[in-house]
């Protein structure tokens, strides 16, 4: 039986760990390098590295910083942030990333996300949807990091980037992000359901029930968080261990 | 000779040659190189094939490069040095691929490369993520490797072997998938060693130390 994947998600700036990780054992806490062999050892399942500052400039950093993860991590690495191009693509492949994220370029021109799961499959595009609801029942697409809204209606475009055929919808609720209060069970679920690709639910965990509720409620296919795994209040391991307990199939090692 | 990771442009290679080099260093297998040249492949002393993306391109790509399909099968069938297929390279060793109109593989482990037809809306496509292995014959490439232990997959079409003596270890989602097939020198996975974390590891040290 496929497992629900556990996801630690890495916001990464001119190569290092923002808002910090603070694993004991960790010598240099700010190195995206060293966290994700923490969490390749504490069997994660994938790992997410989010660009938060990509810039051209920049780009150089996060090819040496994704390259120097991929010979160290044999577990799967999605990239993204600031993702406009096939050109951009293919280069984060080239440099170790399995999955590649497109958030901004996919709203302002979906074509660029078909001509990219053309070229490299659709196992290896990944919609990243930011979405913030509008009023009941309605959900609206937001780039540019959360700050610029676009009044185009979520579920529909979920629907939309599978037609383009992206292989995953990585879904932020910008309502839930950072609030600690769980998932937005409610865009998650209509995502989920609205789709046959596997939905990775996003933003406002805080606790182990948040990441049962993503599955059990919201129908997600994998759950990711950042905070509670970095900071160590939660290890892989506990995440996993409560996620069974609670009849959710995981791996478990 | 070093073990060749045959380069067709197919998607990244990196972790797959960082995860073979490791494993080499454990077996004192020595070099592994990753290369489009077909001289290398002709006389590799093992030879592997990753493969992502669709069937058809993956055909293409290899078919693009000159006198790369024939070093190829010198080495694999002529020479048989052991041989591992990954992900659409493993799907290549069938004789037929049905994704978006009809491609002819390897032909070198009868079968067809069909989309997968879950039963039950709940099962996602494509199958990405852990799943588990069931161990349907023992092969020395999957000592250690017990049925329950879990490898990483991702893709929309399946191996439909039609000699179920070559499919080594299934695993099911929405209905029986060939996780690994083999035939003599000849072994492919469905799941990316490279990415399976331990389970990976043992399978490519497994594969390193391999004398059919």
């Amino acid at each position: 039986m496929l497992k629900i994947r556990i996801i630690p998600c890495l916001d990464v700036k001119d190569g290092r760990v923002v808002k910090g990780v603070n694993f004991v054992d960790l010598v240099d806490a700010g190195d995206p390098v060293e966290a994700a062999k923490e969490y390749d050892r504490a069997g994660a399942d994938e790992l997410c590295f989010l660009d938060i500052n990509a810039t051209h400039e920049n780009r150089g950093i996060t090819y040496d910083l994704v390259r120097r993860t991929a010979e160290q991590c044999f577990m799967p690495l999605t990239v993204g942030g600031g993702v406009r191009s096939s050109g951009d693509v293919r280069a984060l492949l080239k440099a170790g990333a399995d999955k590649v994220s497109f958030n901004s370029a996919a709203v302002a021109n979906p074509e660029t996300v078909a001509e990219a799961a053309n070229l490299f499959g659709s196992q290896c595009i990944v919609a990243a949807i930011d979405a913030k609801a509008a009023r009941p029942g309605r959900w609206e697409i937001f780039t540019h990091g959360g700050r610029r809204s676009t009044g185009i209606e979520a579920v529909g475009f979920a629907k939309l980037m599978e037609k383009k055929g992206v292989g995953e919808i990585l879904l932020t609720s910008m309502d839930s992000d950072g609030t600690r209060n769980g998932f937005d069970l409610e865009l998650t679920r209509k995502v989920a359901d609205s789709v046959s690709i596997p939905v990775v639910a996003s933003g406002g965990v805080g606790n182990l029930d948040h990441l049962v509720e993503g599955v059990s409620k919201g129908g997600a296919s994998a759950v990711l968080a950042a905070s509670i795994f970095h900071f160590g209040e939660y290890s892989i391991r506990e995440a996993k261990d409560y996620m069974a307990l609670a009849g959710i199939p995981v791996r478990q090692q | 000779m070093p073990t060749v990771i045959v380069d067709y442009d197919s998607g990244n290679l990196h972790s797959a040659l960082k995860a073979f080099q490791r494993m080499a260093v454990e077996t004192g297998d020595g070099e592994v190189a990753v290369s489009s040249d077909p001289d290398s492949i002709a006389k590799a002393s093992r030879v592997v094939l990753p493969g992502v993306g669709a069937f058809g391109s993956c055909r293409e790509g290899l078919e693009n490069r000159d006198g790369l399909l024939e070093a190829l099968a010198h080495s694999v069938r002529i020479r048989g040095v052991p041989f591992l297929g990954i992900c659409v390279g493993m799907q290549l060793l069938a004789d037929m691929g049905r994704e978006h109109g009809d491609t002819p593989g390897f032909g070198w482990i009868p079968g067809e490369v069909v989309p997968i037809n879950p039963r039950g809306s709940r099962f996602k496509i494509p199958h990405m993520g852990w799943n588990e292995l069931a161990i349907e014959r023992t092969h020395p490439v999957f000592d250690g490797i017990i049925s329950g232990d879990h490898a990483f997959f991702v893709h929309s079409y399946r191996f439909d072997s039609k000699c179920p003596e070559s499919v080594l270890a299934s695993t099911f989602h929405g209905e029986a998938i060939a996780a690994a097939v083999g035939a003599g020198n000849i072994v492919g996975t469905q799941f990316h060693p490279e990415k399976s974390q331990h389970l990976g590891l043992r399978l490519i040290e497994n594969f390193l130390r391999w004398t059919p």
